[in-house]
């Protein structure tokens, strides 16, 4: 993967950005239990697969989201944040 | 060297997933300490085809916590008497270590690893400029102006071995006892009943197990996703480098924190070169030309005079990271399912140690005293062990 798709910026070096972490929602921590916070503080997917990631282009200073295949280090697509605003709504347990 | 066996039996009292390092030393240290032989050593590629053969071969005990500096130290004390258990030259030679500080808080911390290290009898000691500039007159203390060496932490014990012959030895000494070792078989699944171990599946068939030890290194998420756990493991790869061989000018082993390098020089003269972690996840041990040119770059800022010496080769592995850079070892919520893992880039040094300790948890059902900080529950209760400074310097 040598060139990255800027969502504001268009194609650039991939030297520009940095990687944040896969993409995660995080748990509502007035209505989680305990096991469910530190689940989301420390565990992660881990495996191999197409997945959801945050990147940062350092140059411009914008997060945005890849999805990017993990195994082949092919970027599939990106996307600006506002596009999963939804998955990032903190998830509500029923208590 | 090793028995071939044509074909699976079907059942085991133990199968080990992996035969690395960590897996065949537990397989030796079962048959040998424990008396349990009747056991698979399952590789899905070539024995030591992992992070064993991958790495850069450096033994040390210099680390900050006393957990991690007990552990670690045990393991350099088995390291000693390995050639004469094996039979077999492991190229172990002792060298003495410089991790380098280069800014106060970096001497700061040498400091307090070295306290903690001659309290638990381990000989590690901070040095000042003038004493690493003895030990290294090559060296360029002022790191081409933009890093001076303020002093380092100078580890006696620091050594390097022949990362290959140590898979061969555990494996051979194994083999020998009746361990089998099964390479080119690939599990493809584990099978849990009640909530216990009861076989593992293979691309050359199934076996019954009521113990089963997953010591995969960067392919550990894909056997828990088998098992359903969940762990703080990320895969990144590590890359490495090695020159052509040159005359013998590096005694010492040497360690940048501010610089990110790592270097040594081998018995037949290579430069043999590591750095940071690869800044993205992947499950892929290619290498990069931006690896190899950062490296150089931060090299030549040490020792300016290697600028025409040529590269020989480079190479990745995939490395096991968690967040208190330390290992996750001993019993898991699945009966029978033990995890040697989250090695990420400091399980080299501790192949004998974690060889010994498995195969006692193996044996008894419950992790050995020696790796009570390193279990997998630790993260749910937010005891981590905190390693960082220590273990690597892919930070």
């Amino acid at each position: 993967m040598k060139l990255m798709v800027c969502p504001l910026n268009g194609a650039r070096p991939v030297s520009e950005f940095a990687y944040g972490g896969e993409l995660r929602r995080c748990p509502d921590p007035d209505t989680c239990s305990d096991a469910q916070w530190s689940d989301y503080v420390f565990n992660r997917s881990g495996s191999p697969g197409v997945k959801y990631e945050w990147w940062c282009h350092i140059a411009s200073g914008l997060w945005f989201i890849a999805l990017r295949d993990a195994t082949k280090d092919i970027v599939v697509a990106t996307y600006p944040a506002e596009a999963v605003r939804g998955a990032l709504r903190p998830q509500v347990f029923a208590s | 060297m090793f028995t071939r066996h044509d074909s699976l039996r079907a059942g085991y009292d133990v199968v080990i997933i992996g035969a690395g390092g960590h897996g065949l030393a537990a397989a030796y240290y079962l048959a040998r300490d424990h008396g349990i032989s009747n056991v698979a050593v399952l590789e899905k590629g070539y024995l030591g085809g992992g992070n064993t053969g991958r790495n850069t071969t450096i033994i040390r005990s210099n680390y900050l916590t006393p957990d991690g500096v007990k552990f670690y130290d045990e393991s350099v004390r088995l390291w000693q008497d390995l050639a004469t258990d094996f039979d077999l030259n492991l190229f172990y030679s002792t060298r003495g270590h410089y991790t380098l500080a280069h800014t106060d808080s970096a001497m700061r911390t040498m400091r307090w690893r070295a306290e903690v290290n001659k309290h638990f009898g381990v000989r590690s000691e901070a040095v000042d400029a003038a004493a690493v500039k003895r030990a290294i007159p090559m060296l360029d203390m002022s790191c081409a102006g933009h890093a001076p060496i303020l002093g380092a932490l100078f580890h006696e014990p620091g050594a390097i071995a022949r990362h290959d012959a140590v898979a061969w030895g555990y494996g051979r000494g194994a083999d020998r006892r009746g361990v089998e070792i099964h390479q080119r078989t690939e599990v493809t699944g584990i099978r849990v009943r009640g909530g216990r171990v009861v076989g593992v599946d293979t691309t050359r068939g199934s076996i019954a197990t009521s113990k089963v030890l997953c010591a995969v290194a960067g392919f550990t998420p894909r056997l828990l996703d088998m098992v359903g756990l969940r762990t703080p493991i990320y895969v990144h790869p590590l890359q490495a480098m090695v020159s052509e061989p040159v005359k013998s000018w590096l005694d010492p082993i040497i360690v940048s924190g501010s610089l990110h390098v790592y270097v040594s020089q081998s018995a037949r003269g290579e430069l043999v070169m590591g750095a940071s972690l690869d800044p993205y996840e992947l499950h892929a041990t290619r290498s990069t030309l931006d690896f190899a040119e950062g490296l150089a770059s931060h090299m030549l800022d040490m020792f300016p005079f290697l600028s025409e010496v040529k590269v020989n080769r480079q190479w990745a592995g995939l490395a096991d990271m968690t967040p208190d850079f330390a290992p996750i070892m001993g019993v898991t919520p699945v009966e029978g399912f033990f995890l040697d893992a989250g090695w990420g880039t400091w399980g080299f040094k501790a192949t004998p140690v974690c060889g010994k300790t498995m195969s006692h948890t193996v044996a008894t059902g419950r992790a050995h005293p020696l790796i009570q900080g390193f279990s997998m529950d630790r993260f749910a209760a937010y005891r981590l062990t905190g390693e960082k400074g220590a273990a690597a310097v892919g930070h």
